[in-house]
């Protein structure tokens, strides 16, 4: 169902949606996320439960367009609010099936960077991890969104805030993450799945009208692509209705 | 003893330089921002400031120069963006230079449970292998006794106060909050004193009439000042967080001739100017709250 209106924002904020299942227990986080978590909500995953690190459960999509957790949309209707303690001890007894994350940086095994960047030799302080090192070290899977540009695709991240693979498979067994890794990684470009053996980013499909050499030259390793790589589904005109009635000023997909 | 008082009087006899304050610990909710206006008028120095995500105030205590240290999972505003004076204060020491104790947000609040349970550290299995841990002042990676696992030993951060806002409360300090909570209680429990706001200061009945919705007990409190401190930050029941505001103390007012003229990040609001406090004022200055429909 594409159409010319429809924006790489839309492709991920409808593929972020896919990535949870229904009866899943959701760590939602911020911007993009929230809108994957009320579409998914809405649509195919209508027994999904959202944890929210600020405090609120909830298993309905917000009544209203909400820019962040705390507002007050998130909070009436919620199934629960309580402590950042009592949510992420959720997290941490293994509880959650799938966590979101964002990044400044993405590298080649998952890895996220929060908290260090860098332009043109100077170094850039960025706000840090909030729950993103917690999501992603406790999370049973994990779900990246980011801006595909080579600046933000980095061979190695430059500061590790939230564990991806690490330098590959094993490594969080090493040291001492008993669960988790990044499933999926959500790009504007693309979406890329894990190597089984080697823990390597792998590519396993283009977003409509992105090609292989485009999304190379925008990734800071060189990129090995799945055999059987694909054209990343765009949302359907459910899903497009849905990330309308969700972001109806196009704040987080326009 | 008296606990009921003007803010200005609270902050004159609790807060003083050098003190290790928690505040804005709900989340994005309930932040404390007529508290913090309050601390930047009365030009406290050195502050070292605790909070998972403490929105934009933490910002602005950074910009008017109050603050020596952050200890923080996330030093911001998610509808605003980034925090400009903390950046400039870590990058280029303005107006003065900052430490940071990177944490996440779990790794703060545990910290502070610690502390707020009376114990030195406790166990997580969260951020091991990340950078955030590496040489920390306040984190060690452990041997569980029992098992064996590896792993993450926080110690305990106790903070000398710490500055909740609350929905309502009574002369006694023992206050409701509803909505989403953060860490704002560990943070009570582990201060070794409170200073409280609230919208609506309440009999003492209002608050013995449910007493599962008392989520700060009195006797933690030294200083209650009811203050209208709903819409900077949002608190639920009672408002919308107010973007327009934030916006508002991005934009202006901008000293003569230092234009953001391409630069990362504009100039500093209170460059030395006098009335350099102004637009934070005009941030402090909130309209009053919508009362809450059913009580």
């Amino acid at each position: 169902m594409r159409t010319s209106a429809i924006t790489r924002r839309q492709v991920m904020v409808a593929a972020a949606a896919r990535e949870i299942r229904d009866g899943e227990v959701v760590f939602v986080g911020m911007r993009l996320p929230l809108l994957g978590f009320a579409l998914a909500r809405a649509l195919h995953a209508p027994r999904a439960v959202g944890l929210f690190e600020n405090g609120v459960i909830r298993s309905s999509p917000p009544a209203a367009p909400i820019i962040t957790m705390g507002d007050p949309p998130n909070i009436a209707g919620a199934l629960m609010c309580t402590t950042l303690v009592d949510v992420m001890s959720h997290l941490q007894r293994g509880r959650v099936d799938v966590g979101f994350l964002g990044g400044a940086e993405v590298d080649r095994f998952g890895n996220l960077n929060t908290t260090w960047a860098e332009d043109r030799g100077r170094r850039i302080r960025l706000p840090g991890s909030g729950g993103a090192a917690d999501i992603a070290a406790l999370a049973r899977r994990t779900v990246v969104l980011v801006h595909h540009e080579r600046r933000r695709f980095p061979e190695r991240v430059r500061y590790l805030t939230s564990p991806g693979f690490g330098t590959g498979r094993g490594w969080r067994e090493t040291v001492g993450l008993s669960r988790g890794g990044p499933g999926r990684v959500i790009t504007s470009l693309g979406m890329f799945g894990f190597d089984a053996e080697s823990g390597e980013m792998v590519l396993e499909s283009l977003h409509p009208g992105v090609t292989l050499e485009e999304l190379r030259a925008e990734t800071g390793w060189p990129v090995r692509a799945a055999p059987d790589l694909r054209e990343t589904p765009g949302p359907t005109r459910e899903e497009l209705d849905a990330i309308r009635r969700f972001d109806p000023d196009g704040l987080w997909t326009g | 003893m008296q606990k009921v008082m003007a803010l200005a009087e609270a902050v004159s006899r609790y807060v003083r330089d050098g003190m290790v304050i928690a505040m804005g610990t709900g989340l994005e909710s309930c932040i404390p921002f007529a508290a913090g206006h309050e601390i930047i008028r009365q030009r406290r120095r050195d502050l070292v400031l605790v909070g998972p995500i403490s929105d934009i105030l933490f910002d602005q205590l950074i910009g008017a120069g109050c603050v020596s240290k952050v200890i923080a999972a996330w030093v911001g505003n998610v509808g605003a963006g980034i925090a400009y004076n903390f950046r400039r204060a870590v990058e280029e020491g303005i107006p003065r230079p900052l430490a940071v104790e990177d944490h996440s947000n779990l790794t703060v609040a545990l910290a502070v449970s610690a502390a707020a349970m009376g114990v030195p550290y406790l166990p997580a299995r969260t951020a091991l292998g990340t950078d955030i841990v590496r040489d920390h002042e306040r984190m060690r990676e452990v041997t569980c006794p029992f098992t064996g696992d590896r792993l993450l030993a926080v110690g305990a951060l106790r903070p000398d106060i710490t500055i909740l806002h609350a929905q309502r409360c009574d002369r006694h300090g023992n206050a409701h909050l509803w909505g989403n909570l953060g860490i704002s209680l560990e943070a009570a429990r582990a201060a070794e004193t409170v200073l409280l706001t609230c919208e609506e200061l309440v009999d003492d009945a209002v608050i013995t009439s449910d007493p599962n919705r008392t989520l700060v007990p009195g006797f933690l409190v030294s200083a209650v000042a009811e203050v209208r401190d709903a819409r900077a930050g949002g608190l639920p029941g009672l408002a919308r967080p107010d973007g327009a505001r934030h916006a508002r103390t991005r934009g202006v007012p901008e000293p003569p001739g230092r234009g953001p003229g391409g630069t990362a990040s504009p100039p500093h609001p209170a460059a030395g100017r006098p009335g350099e406090l102004r637009f934070l004022r005009t941030a402090a200055s909130c309209g009053r709250a919508r009362s809450p429909g059913a009580r």
